[in-house]
């Protein structure tokens, strides 16, 4: 067999020119979408693809509206670089997923896959901080939604349908974010045990307890388990001491961290992975314990969102077949609880339903919401294999 | 008729003229439609099997809830049956290890609160809160005034069970939040009734705070206090709450609250923090500092939750009051970037005295969310006329400004004619295939949010590639 020709890689400089790409694509192939190119082993492989749509020169920020807490960008805009340019006025996008080895992640990307890192605790995922969009849809047009202000009901809230729809809908090209304030100091606490129940009622205390962390999150690897939590504000100390205290309470080994950000660059990392794979878990908070059992028999280290709900497992370098039947056992012991399934080899994805999704009942109202939107199916067409 | 009875049973399907008048209108009561029927069913099943008749036989349908909507999203189609949801209030349940509530639609939203207990807490208070229904709450994405620090009802929804037009019952999200694929709870929270029917709702609460401060400052003017606003936010603050009320409104809601507010403030900002007790002491200090420097003749800091009642009073009692002062008011919502607040409110100021009407302010000022009330004499020939143009001369003003023709109380019939304001066709398409995506035969709501009527066609199916082709087998020729 020759070798796959290279897939064009097209990178529009305005929004028209965008959409233009998008309809000229040729009925029944497939149009990829690309950001910063971290997440694009998320998803099952996108099929009959034609042309790659690149982000990187739409990367203007347009607006920050500093007095106001908004921000307008193109979805080009790397996290990091949105970051720092907000830093220096004291404000933030309160958005710290993974963003690559090379601070490659743009906003537009981290949307399209709702990734969130731990802030998502107290803010919320993407879907809770746009406030507008633009979309490129595969019939040429450039549609918006929503606006630049904080409060808005007018049409339909568009920008939460595109956030997590992966690139399957339209293409991102802009959005309006609420951005808040950079708390003026932070103080993290971490508590020890090896016992699942006593770190999930430790999550438990903290998650009801009226200290309005910035994040919560849990650990496990190899029989051990840590609770996080990032306390905030000008009573930071007197807020993490309350929290130690609850942490000792609950019976672990509580300490404050020294270095505040370490222990949550580790969290951040523990959602991805380079080899094997990493299952997310969405389950009910009061499973933590089921979840972090069943990590262990399957060998996976664990960093979750305790009050959410939601955790990573990595499942560590193994052979595929061996990969394949992790999950489908993950999947079986965990259930009701949604698995997908992110990181994996290419391999794997292409005989997995990495979603799910193929069992779930709203399918049939997706495929609907996709018909519509995108009728010829050019939009990373088959990244949900076959459910949509 | 019939099937409506067996969905309902006989004292659940309304058809009498006179109790149809009942609910000819929501809380807007300028626009008035009678239905044929009014089905009220009292399980999901009864809602599913109304909507599946309608579906069979073309017939539009209307949710209701407590009938409080602002914008018209309520009012029925004439000849049309309303779907009132107010007999399924049950809360299902209260589960606190996971801070979930699962109710039904005719809750109250107050009821929800209740059912959060003490320790937790349902942050969307609309003003209506103690008869408006989280089914409403979940079709209006309904705010209030804590919703700058903790958001909108779309922020804590996190599973729905809802009839589709088709009469289809299906089940989104739960406890278990980021399932894959779509968000659709996102795109049917705030869609105003056009989607579908919820029947069931899954809520996320938070901790109750543990401290609440409370304080009110006096100016001179709303630019004032406009400044105050903008320099409490930009200090990093997010407060609760941040109400502001302009001398008309302290004037006309003395005569109702008996707040003690004085009477020749030109503007009361209430300012409410909340959250940990450390964290409300540094910042209420902040904001009693922000508050005298800022120029208040005076500045109350509730000591109790009776003084905090106080407070609030004033605020709760405006609407109300407005009818003591005026045969009759229209209220309007808009946003603005709060940025705009003090140079936007002296236009709407300007315009008034243009119309010849006098235009009393209190609104949402953390998010820049106006509540123009309008004043006018429907006795006067010509005023109610002029009372609408200048609620729609300041939309326009509202939308220069980067703002929004509405923060909360939706487009309904009210504002589907402004909506091509902010939104161009192609965003308006957008819509319109969502909608068609739920509801090709265009039976649920209709005549709400979108501008101008449509059909949805016929979708082609996707072209995909068949397997064969895409393997290389065979070639499309």
């Amino acid at each position: 067999m020759s070798p796959a020709p290279a897939i064009p890689e097209l990178a529009p400089e305005s929004y028209d020119e965008a959409a233009e790409m998008l309809r000229d694509t040729p009925s029944g192939a497939g149009v990829r979408f690309r950001g910063g190119g971290t997440k694009l082993g998320w998803g099952q492989p996108v099929r009959d693809v034609d042309r790659e749509l690149s982000t990187t020169r739409l990367d203007t920020v347009l607006e920050h509206n500093e007095g106001d807490f908004t921000v307008i960008v193109q979805a080009g805009v790397r996290l990091a670089d949105l970051q720092a340019a907000l830093r220096s006025k004291g404000q933030r996008l309160a958005l710290d997923p993974p963003i690559g080895e090379g601070s490659e992640a743009t906003i537009g990307g981290i949307a399209a896959c709702a990734d969130a890192g731990p802030l998502r605790h107290r803010y919320g995922s993407p879907r809770e901080l746009i406030l507008g969009s633009a979309v490129a849809l595969s019939n040429g047009a450039v549609a918006r939604s929503g606006g630049k202000v904080i409060k808005n009901v007018a049409g339909y809230d568009l920008g939460k349908l595109y956030a997590g729809s992966f690139g399957t809908l339209g293409l991102i090209l802009e959005l309006a974010l609420r951005l808040h304030p950079l708390p003026p100091r932070t103080v993290t606490v971490l508590g020890r045990s090896a016992d699942p129940d006593r770190i999930a009622a430790a999550a438990r205390a903290l998650a009801d307890a009226p200290l309005e962390p910035e994040a919560l999150d849990v650990r496990w690897i190899g029989g051990e388990g840590a609770v996080l939590v990032m306390l905030a504000g000008d009573a930071a100390e007197a807020l993490a001491t309350r929290a130690r205290s609850l942490l000792d309470d609950a019976g672990l080994e509580a300490e404050t961290a020294d270095d505040g950000d370490a222990p949550w660059a580790t969290q951040r990392a523990g959602q991805r992975s380079a080899e094997g794979a990493v299952a997310k878990v969405s389950a009910t908070a009061t499973r933590l314990p089921d979840v972090l059992r069943a990590a262990e028999r399957h060998g996976a280290a664990v960093v979750g969102r305790a009050a959410h709900g939601v955790s990573w497992m990595k499942l560590g370098p193994r052979s595929d077949a061996e990969l394949v039947e992790s999950v489908a056992s993950l999947r079986r012991e965990l259930a009701p609880s949604p698995c997908a399934v992110l990181d994996a080899p290419e391999a794997i994805r292409e005989r997995i339903d990495a979603f799910g999704l193929e069992a779930a009942p709203e399918r049939a109202l997706m495929s609907s919401v996709k018909n519509r939107l995108d009728p010829l199916d050019g939009c990373n067409p088959g990244l949900f294999g076959e459910a949509l | 008729m019939r099937s409506l009875r067996d969905a309902c049973g006989a004292d659940g399907v309304v058809t009498d003229s006179g109790s149809l008048r009942t609910y000819e209108s929501d809380g807007l009561t300028q626009y008035a439609a009678t239905p044929a029927a009014v089905a009220i069913p009292d399980t999901a099943e009864g809602v599913q099997a109304v909507v599946r008749a309608c579906h069979q036989e073309g017939v539009p349908w209307v949710a209701r809830g407590a009938g409080t909507g602002l914008s018209g999203g309520a009012l029925p189609v004439a000849d049309g049956v309303l779907i009132v949801l107010a007999r399924l209030r049950r809360v299902l349940e209260v589960d606190l290890a996971n801070r979930c509530l699962v109710v039904e639609p005719g809750v109250t939203n107050v009821d929800v609160g209740r059912a959060a207990g003490d320790g937790h807490l349902y942050p969307p208070d609309p003003s209506s809160q103690i008869v408006c229904s989280i089914g409403g709450n979940v079709a209006e994405n309904s705010g209030g005034p804590r919703c700058f620090k903790y958001g909108f009802t779309t922020n804590y929804v996190i599973g729905l069970e809802v009839v589709l037009p088709d009469g289809e019952l299906v089940r989104l999200g739960g406890k278990e939040v980021d399932s894959p694929g779509y968000d659709l709870i996102g795109v049917i929270v705030g869609s105003e009734g056009t989607l579908g029917v919820v029947t069931k709702v899954w809520l996320r609460i938070v901790p109750a705070p543990e401290e609440t401060v409370t304080m009110v400052g006096f100016f001179g003017s709303v630019a004032e206090a406009g400044d105050v606003v903008s320099e409490i936010v930009a200090s990093g603050t997010v407060p609760a709450a941040i109400e502001l009320m302009d001398k008309l409104t302290i004037e006309a809601t003395e005569e109702v609250a008996h707040a003690g507010y004085p009477q020749d403030a030109g503007a009361a900002l209430i300012v409410e923090l909340d959250g940990p007790r450390e964290e409300c002491d540094h910042k209420g200090a902040g904001v009693h500092e922000a508050m005298k420097r800022g120029g208040a003749a005076e500045v109350w800091r509730a000591a109790d939750a009776a003084e905090r009642d106080r407070i609030w009073k004033a605020r709760k009692a405006a609407f109300a009051a407005m009818g003591r002062i005026s045969p009759s008011y229209y209220v309007q919502d808009g946003v603005v970037p709060r940025t705009r607040l003090a140079e936007i409110l002296a236009r709407i100021g300007s315009l008034g005295e243009d119309a010849g009407l006098r235009v009393a302010n209190v609104f949402h000022a953390g998010d820049g969310n106006l509540h123009p009330l309008i004043c006018f004499d429907p006795e006067r020939p010509g005023e109610a006329e002029r009372a609408e143009e200048l609620a729609g001369m300041i939309l326009e003003v509202c939308i220069e400004s980067g703002g929004s023709i509405t923060g909360e109380h939706g487009v309904g019939v009210d504002k589907k004619a402004h909506m091509p304001l902010m939104f161009d066709e192609p965003d308006l398409d957008a819509f319109h295939r969502v909608r068609c995506a739920f509801d090709p035969a265009g039976l649920a709501n209709p005549g709400k949010v979108m501008p101008t009527p449509r059909l949805c066609g016929e979708v082609p199916g996707p072209a995909r590639r068949h397997p064969l082709e895409r393997d290389g087998v065979i070639e499309r020729i």
